[in-house]
């Protein structure tokens, strides 16, 4: 795997000509991007773009058949779809376990910071397998922040959770934007991607068709006269953007 | 790697009833096979060599003709007899495995009986039985069998050499004669000679000899005294008068009850490591963990060693408490605790390094555990077929089949672990071997593991 220093940019998550290929198949072709410090950087696309396949890469969990990742992927936080904590322990010993895995010097304070970031404090004896959903994916983003790292990758972070809980996680989030941790997360849901991202990445049939804020989707694609009352259809939008592109 | 050991010990706390299934199963089927395994096949292969000449099978006893052959048809009864026509030829048919054992009646068998039958002081006549002692079950149970028909030929010769010495026994108390080393003797008898003694001593007064009779009465007991000195060897001859000279040809003597504890043993190491190595392994994708691990937090070389080492570790302690509870039953030698506690952690390490490799190929908890059934079982009962019980071919495919898997290898590492039956050093190093092969694959499994 091939890894550009990421600090000459301010870059902290990004590839440049990433593809990667499945047998014949091409998962991903020569995507390129870079996400500075802070960025909340949204992946979206149909049923099989490619949106995984980039985060894998990114996460250093599958290696490039080509291009470069900016920066070092282990030292990005990685948060996969399906919370990746131990059902069998609890959630301070599921922290505890990742502490020490990551090296902490002192990982009952790293556990007792991330009791307090997350508002898990009262469930830290919990076994994982008694929690709800939303809790365990709670634990799952606690875990991909242990190591307080620069970046954060997020694959589908909001699946399976309620709206309620779904808010809860987007405030999480920007706050950790806020803080400087840069977010680069998938989801199929693009009024989220709307709502939440700095700038979208658009993949389809592992190309990127599209890099830039959401709201230049809606004003180019949006149904009716631009600047009339129509209703903020970013789906819509991003549907007739997809056709525009033959997708 | 050693934080996530730990992490794997909490889990198995928190699973008491996984545990207990992982520790009870093993040992139940343990037991079936046990069962199973005390009882041999129903009619073993016995390499069979008749040196007497025919035609000279017959001995007199008792003035009865018996044909000694007749004895050898009984055994046949019992057995699958393979007629060779050496001793060397009988060597190899058990070496082989073509045969459990074999039987060797001697060309001299005879003259010997009728030796014995005729009190002339010679040697007992002997068979020699050839065993291959690596398999305990079918050595005891050959030599079962062969005791069990020569008991029946014993007892047979027993009642006609009761009736000759009871002859003898006869002639000493009332007189007459009897044939020793081909000159006839005549003697007077013990009845004959107390009236005699009666006789002279009423004639003579104390301390007068009568010569004749004193010299007739000094002869009747030097004769009786020799006769009497036979009677030793007489009764030995009548209680047991063939005898069997026991050869051993391949491997050293294991006791049975040594053997059945080897093999329960190894058969609740191999489940208990290789469900848990491949359940650990497999677990870990399950639960969505491996690929945050291997990011940079473990290696997969590192993982694949924590599961083989806590696999292996937690097989060890259960088999080597499962042999502790068995010594308050069956002899185990304590004192050798260092040689069978290497054989168990040489097959631990193997057997969980296969497991690993299961839990690696498959992917998933219960693929991996029903996987790691369905080899495990033929395995076993692979690697305890016994030599003599199939065609020499397909044996061979059986112990290249078994080569390449930790049953037999721990299996005879414990044998030698016990009793010292063979070397320990060779099945060592085949499960080092198979150690390192299924470490290997399982490491190359994980390439495409997450």
């Amino acid at each position: 795997m091939t890894t550009a220093p990421a600090t000459d940019s301010g870059t902290v998550i990004g590839g440049q000509g990433l593809t990667k290929r499945f047998g014949d198949r091409v998962a991903l072709r020569d995507v390129s991007f870079a996400a500075a410090p802070g960025e909340v950087l949204a992946i979206i696309g149909p049923n099989g773009a490619g949106k995984t396949t980039l985060l894998s890469l990114l996460a250093g969990i599958r290696a490039p058949d080509e291009g470069t990742l900016l920066g070092d992927p282990t030292k990005l936080g990685w948060v996969p779809q399906q919370a990746a904590v131990y059902g069998k322990l609890s959630v301070a010993e599921n922290l505890r376990l990742f502490a020490r895995l990551e090296g902490a010097k002192d990982a009952g304070a790293v556990v007792d910071r991330m009791l307090d970031q997350t508002g898990l404090r009262e469930r830290a004896g919990d076994e994982l397998g008694t929690l709800s959903g939303g809790n365990r994916q709670r634990v799952n983003i606690a875990v991909g922040l242990l190591a307080d790292p620069p970046g954060l990758l997020l694959d589908e972070p909001s699946a399976s959770l309620d709206p309620r809980q779904r808010e809860r996680l987007w405030e999480f989030i920007a706050g950790l934007a806020r803080g400087g941790t840069t977010v680069v997360f998938s989801t199929h849901d693009v009024a989220e991607a709307d709502r939440y991202a700095d700038r979208l990445l658009v993949l389809a049939d592992g190309e990127l068709l599209y890099t830039g804020p959401p709201q230049d989707i809606l004003s180019d694609h949006a149904p009716g006269v631009p600047g009339s009352d129509a209703p903020h259809d970013f789906e819509g939008a991003f549907v007739r953007f997809l056709h525009a592109k033959g997708h | 790697m050693r934080w996530l050991a730990i992490k794997d010990l909490q889990v198995l706390r928190r699973s008491p009833l996984l545990v207990a299934m992982l520790v009870l199963y093993p040992i139940i089927i343990s037991v079936l096979i046990g069962l199973a395994l005390s009882k041999g096949p129903d009619k073993p292969k016995v390499a069979f060599l008749n040196e007497v000449p025919a035609g000279a099978a017959k001995v007199s006893l008792g003035g009865e003709q018996i044909d000694t052959s007749k004895y050898a048809s009984e055994l046949f009864k019992s057995v699958t007899p393979i007629r060779v026509k050496s001793r060397a030829e009988a060597i190899e048919k058990v070496k082989s495995g073509e045969a459990l054992g074999a039987l060797i009646v001697p060309a001299d068998i005879v003259q010997r009986l009728q030796g014995t039958a005729s009190l002339a002081g010679a040697r007992s006549p002997q068979v020699e039985v050839l065993y291959n002692v690596e398999d305990p079950v079918k050595a005891a149970y050959v030599k079962s069998v062969v005791d069990a028909r020569l008991a029946d030929a014993n007892q047979a010769l027993s009642e006609k050499l009761t009736t000759t010495a009871a002859s003898y026994l006869k002639i000493l108390l009332d007189g007459g004669s009897f044939d020793v080393g081909g000159s006839s003797v005549d003697v007077l008898g013990l009845r004959t000679t107390k009236a005699i003694l009666d006789a002279t001593l009423t004639q003579f007064p104390p301390g007068s000899p009568d010569r004749d009779a004193l010299e007739r009465v000094s002869r009747f007991s030097k004769v009786a005294v020799d006769n009497l000195d036979l009677s030793g060897p007489i009764l030995k001859s009548i209680a047991n008068p063939i005898e069997v000279r026991q050869t051993i040809v391949n491997g050293k003597r294991t006791p049975l009850s040594s053997y059945a504890v080897a093999v329960s043993v190894t058969l609740s190491l191999m489940f208990v490591a290789v469900l848990l190595g491949a359940g650990l392994l497999a677990a870990e994708r399950e639960e969505h963990t491996f690929a945050r691990l291997v990011r940079g937090l473990v290696g997969r070389t590192g993982l694949t060693v924590e599961k083989i080492g806590l696999s292996a570790l937690f097989g060890l302690v259960v088999t080597a408490l499962m042999v502790t509870g068995v010594g308050l039953f069956v002899d185990v030698d304590f004192g050798r605790a260092p040689q069978w506690l290497a054989g168990l952690a040489g097959g631990a390490l193997a057997f969980a390094a296969m497991g690993v490799a299961i839990g690696a190929l498959t992917r998933e908890v219960r693929a991996a555990s029903l996987l790691a059934v369905l080899l495990a079982l033929p395995v076993a009962f692979l690697a305890l077929v016994p030599s003599g019980a199939v065609a020499p071919a397909l044996y061979d495919v059986i112990r290249t089949v078994s080569a390449l898997f930790p049953f037999k290898p721990t299996l005879t590492a414990l044998q030698a672990g016990f009793d010292g039956a063979g070397s320990l050093g060779p099945p060592l190093l085949h499960l080092a071997a198979l150690l390192v092969g299924y470490g290997v694959l399982a490491r190359v499994a994980l390439r495409r593991f997450g």
